[in-house]
């Protein structure tokens, strides 16, 4: 990141589309993160 | 956020290290300042007699760049007809620029006021285009990008200034708006409505050396101006700049604060993360508590049902080796009586047969059998 | 925002029913009035511009198109993410049946959303640009583009289970099924962004905004309207239902039509008392007491008093006494409210400060498009009502 921002729209362009792509990434993330933590769960049974 | 705060925050985190965001030339004191080469214009009211040359000047330097005139519109009165002035006018799709004419209470002269784009330096247009259809150039213009522009209008919403325009009447319409003849400060000429303004009242320069020339003017002239260069703050700044002999506002131009069109809308932006990443943690939550009360109510029904099926079974059990002692009962009962029979039988038997026969060894066998039941 | 790009005529075959048209048209005279008064509007949009069937102009480049089509549109279709997050995240099983009528209207309310937008822009081709080809971050507009073409794939896939049933495409809907919790958590988030940023796109224009509608927690009121807006329009709708679609109703349908009433009733009557209370809480922070003697001032009161205290008033009564005509009366009454919200920020407060000679008022024809717009959506509605398992169960799959 060698980029000097002179105005606030210059960086927020920059640092608004970083957030867009991490925000995508974290909601897939989460949802795999979820996966994981309820893996072993035991199912839920039916009576 | 502004730069510095950005800066410490990501020391104190320990990842300045980590991604090197170097201090520019420019480096921020209090934010972002802009480019410090970006040109403008001042615009003096004290000066300027409201004779359209510029409107005229800007014409015919951008008479390509805008759509012809044609049959449905009706046709602009030409430039030397100043009964224009009488009536407020904005920019349009044909006019960049307007210039308008303001009485003023306790003045017997009117106050002249240009009126086109005044590239901010945090162009509203800019932070609301979702195309990113405009552009602050770092030599000062703010420019438009007709190839990416969907026509949504959302810069005319957003602009304070009331400056873009739309070709209404076009199949495949775009916005319109100043460009402070960017192509033509590339070939070193002046604006046009500059080159052709006859009483010095439009400066073209350096925003910051313009800022100078203001503030002298106004320290040379007492009385002459209002002690506000218009456009060194409004919005974040601009790179036109405005002197004028009365307060701002009574000359069309808006009240406006220091903040600038991407700070007010920043908090904003910035929440919509703060959704995405907190959002799914709530409702997964909400979701696991709620299948989590299922799952407990199902127990306890299991349960339930355990203790039904036990007591139940215990009852039954009961029940069941009752009627087991009772037919074990019978069943002793029944088989006694049916050896009582057999050996009746047998004795009988053994008596016609020895009545018969005499005496042989059959008595036993009918014994064992009575043993076997 | 969406993909494709149908044209009215498109539409109008989608959702007409494959009978004969002529009985078609007799049967349903008024609708088939008011589409063809829309197709007239659009030929005149698509041959001469914006600017021949509407009154915008460069000091209103939004009309009631954005206000009416898109503003109340996507507000008055938060039903989808209401129901789905009560039903399938809360756990509250008693709104079951509310689940698929909900879901239905709001993929036809977003779907007419971004069919409206192909009207309003000025080169609908383009529509596709923020998403696609140049992504605009800093707006808030790109990010309700965002999120309502995202959104509308959620509903579009949400919904397309009742299809997959009616057309008995087993094998796909099973796959969809599975996917039903993460899809409404997704619903829930995007949701949660659009609707608050449809009113943080006036948070750039503090000086062309009355200060009575302008504060930094519009979005924050947008979003919280959007959700008894939602609900209210499910009531409304369930009422409706009942009175034209009857007949395609099953009996779990009908049995439950009143306990949801009235649960959305208590919903939305506490949200609504919620939300007067942060719109006050506005008013202090920004020490605009002074305002309300105006005749701004009077309209926010009207606004605040009539058409949010009372239905939320409304609603409360009607749970108590268990009486569901009155909460059906509380339902109208909030969602009018919240159309008049939406017109009061967007055109009554934005450019407050113009002369009168310089106000918008909508042409005749802008009018005829939203109407015509509201008409292909109620058609397609009635249409996939009349086919699909949405107000009935599927024999085939019980208990989704």
């Amino acid at each position: 990141m060698e980029t000097v921002f002179y105005s606030l729209q210059d960086f927020m362009l920059c640092t608004k589309t970083v957030t867009y792509v991490l925000m995508g990434l974290g909601l897939f993330g989460l949802l795999g993160y979820w996966l994981f933590l309820t893996g072993r769960d035991e199912s839920i049974r039916k009576f | 956020m502004q730069r510095r705060k950005f800066l410490a925050l990501l020391s104190s985190a320990g990842l300045a290290a980590a991604m090197p965001v170097r201090e520019g030339k420019t480096a921020p004191v209090n934010g972002f300042s802009g480019h410090q080469d970006a040109v403008g214009v001042l615009h003096d009211s004290a000066r300027c007699i409201g004779c359209r040359r510029c409107e005229a000047g800007c014409q015919s330097v951008n008479a390509d760049a805008v759509p012809p005139p044609d049959k449905r519109r009706k046709p602009a009165k030409p430039f030397d007809d100043l009964s224009v002035l009488d009536k407020k006018r904005r920019t349009d799709f044909q006019a960049y620029t307007v210039v308008n004419k303001y009485h003023i209470e306790d003045r017997s002269a009117p106050v002249f006021r240009k009126f086109q784009c005044n590239h901010c330096q945090e162009p509203a247009c800019a932070s609301a285009c979702f195309v990113k259809a405009f552009v602050k150039t770092p030599e000062g213009p703010v420019l438009y990008r007709p190839d990416l522009c969907v026509g949504c209008r959302y810069c005319m919403i957003a602009c304070p200034f009331y400056v873009p325009a739309y070709d209404y009447h076009s199949v495949n319409p775009l916005v319109y708006k100043c460009t402070m003849c960017a192509p033509r400060i590339a070939e070193g000429k002046l604006p046009g409505c500059v080159e052709s303004c006859p009483k010095d009242a439009l400066t073209f320069g350096k925003r910051s050396e313009l800022l100078i020339v203001a503030r002298e003017r106004i320290a040379k002239n007492p009385g002459l101006y209002v002690n506000h260069i218009y456009g060194e703050h409004e919005m974040g700044g601009a790179n036109w700049l405005y002197l004028s002999p009365v307060p701002h506002k009574y000359l069309g131009q808006p009240e406006l604060g220091k903040t600038s069109a991407p700070e007010l809308t920043s908090g904003a932006l910035g929440s919509v993360a703060m959704v995405a990443g907190i959002w799914p943690v709530l409702l997964g939550g909400v979701y696991a508590i709620s299948k989590r009360r299922e799952k407990t109510a199902a127990e306890e029904q299991k349960q339930a049902v355990i203790q039904a099926v036990a007591h139940a079974k215990g009852e039954a059990d009961v029940a069941l080796k009752t009627a087991m002692t009772k037919a074990n009962q019978e069943k002793d009962a029944a088989v006694a009586r049916e050896t009582k029979k057999a050996r009746e039988e047998a004795i009988k038997e053994m008596e016609a047969k020895m009545a018969v026969d005499g005496d042989t060894g059959t008595t036993s066998g009918a014994s064992d059998k009575g043993e076997d039941a | 925002m969406n993909a494709q790009h149908p044209s009215t005529d498109n539409i109008h075959n989608k959702t007409t029913p494959a009978f004969s048209p002529g009985r078609l048209i007799r049967e349903n005279k008024l609708t088939a009035l008011l589409i063809a008064m829309g197709l007239f509007v659009t030929v005149i949009r698509f041959t001469q511009g914006l600017g021949g069937v509407s009154n915008l102009d460069d000091n209103y480049p939004w009309g009631i198109w954005i206000s009416f089509d898109l503003l109340c549109g996507v507000a008055l279709a938060a039903g989808g993410y209401t129901v789905t997050s009560a039903y399938y995240l809360f756990g509250l099983k008693d709104f079951h049946t509310a689940v698929r009528p909900a879901v239905t209207s709001a993929f036809l309310g977003y779907l007419f959303v971004v069919v409206a937008l192909h009207f309003d822009v000025g080169r609908p081709l383009r529509l596709v640009y923020p998403v696609f080809v140049s992504q605009g971050t800093t707006s808030v507009l790109f990010e309700v583009g965002l999120c309502v073409f995202l959104y509308l794939t959620v509903l579009a896939v949400e919904w397309s289970i009742s299809a997959f049933e009616w057309l008995g495409w087993k094998g796909i809907r099973t796959v969809i099924v599975r996917l039903t919790i993460p899809l409404t958590v997704m619903g829930v988030i995007l949701s949660t962004m659009h609707q608050s940023s449809l009113g943080a796109l006036y948070l750039i224009a503090p000086s062309k905004m009355h200060p009575l509608w302008y504060s930094p927690f519009i979005p924050v009121f947008f979003f919280i309207s959007s959700m008894f807006a939602g609900m209210s329009m499910v009531v409304f709708e369930g009422s409706l239902a009942h009175k034209g679609l009857h007949d395609q109703m099953d009996e779990a349908h009908l049995r439950d039509a009143d306990k949801i009433t009235l649960g959305f009733g208590k919903a939305c009557s506490i949200v609504m008392m919620g939300y007067l209370f942060i719109r006050i809480f506005a008013i202090a922070m920004d020490n605009n007491w002074n305002l309300l003697s105006t005749a701004y001032g009077k309209w926010l009161m009207l606004e605040l008093l009539g058409f949010v205290a009372l239905p939320s008033f409304l609603y409360a009564v009607g749970v108590r006494e268990k009486k569901i005509g009155l909460i059906r009366f509380a339902a109208v009454v909030t969602v009018l409210g919240v159309v008049l919200n939406r017109f009061n920020v967007s055109l009554v407060a934005f450019n407050y400060n113009l002369p009168s000679a310089e106000k918008y008022f909508p042409h005749w024809m802008e009018i005829a498009l939203s109407v015509f717009i509201v008409t292909l959506m109620v058609t397609a509605y009635r249409f996939i009502c009349t086919f699909m398992p949405v107000l009935r169960e599927h024999p085939d799959y019980k208990a989704h």
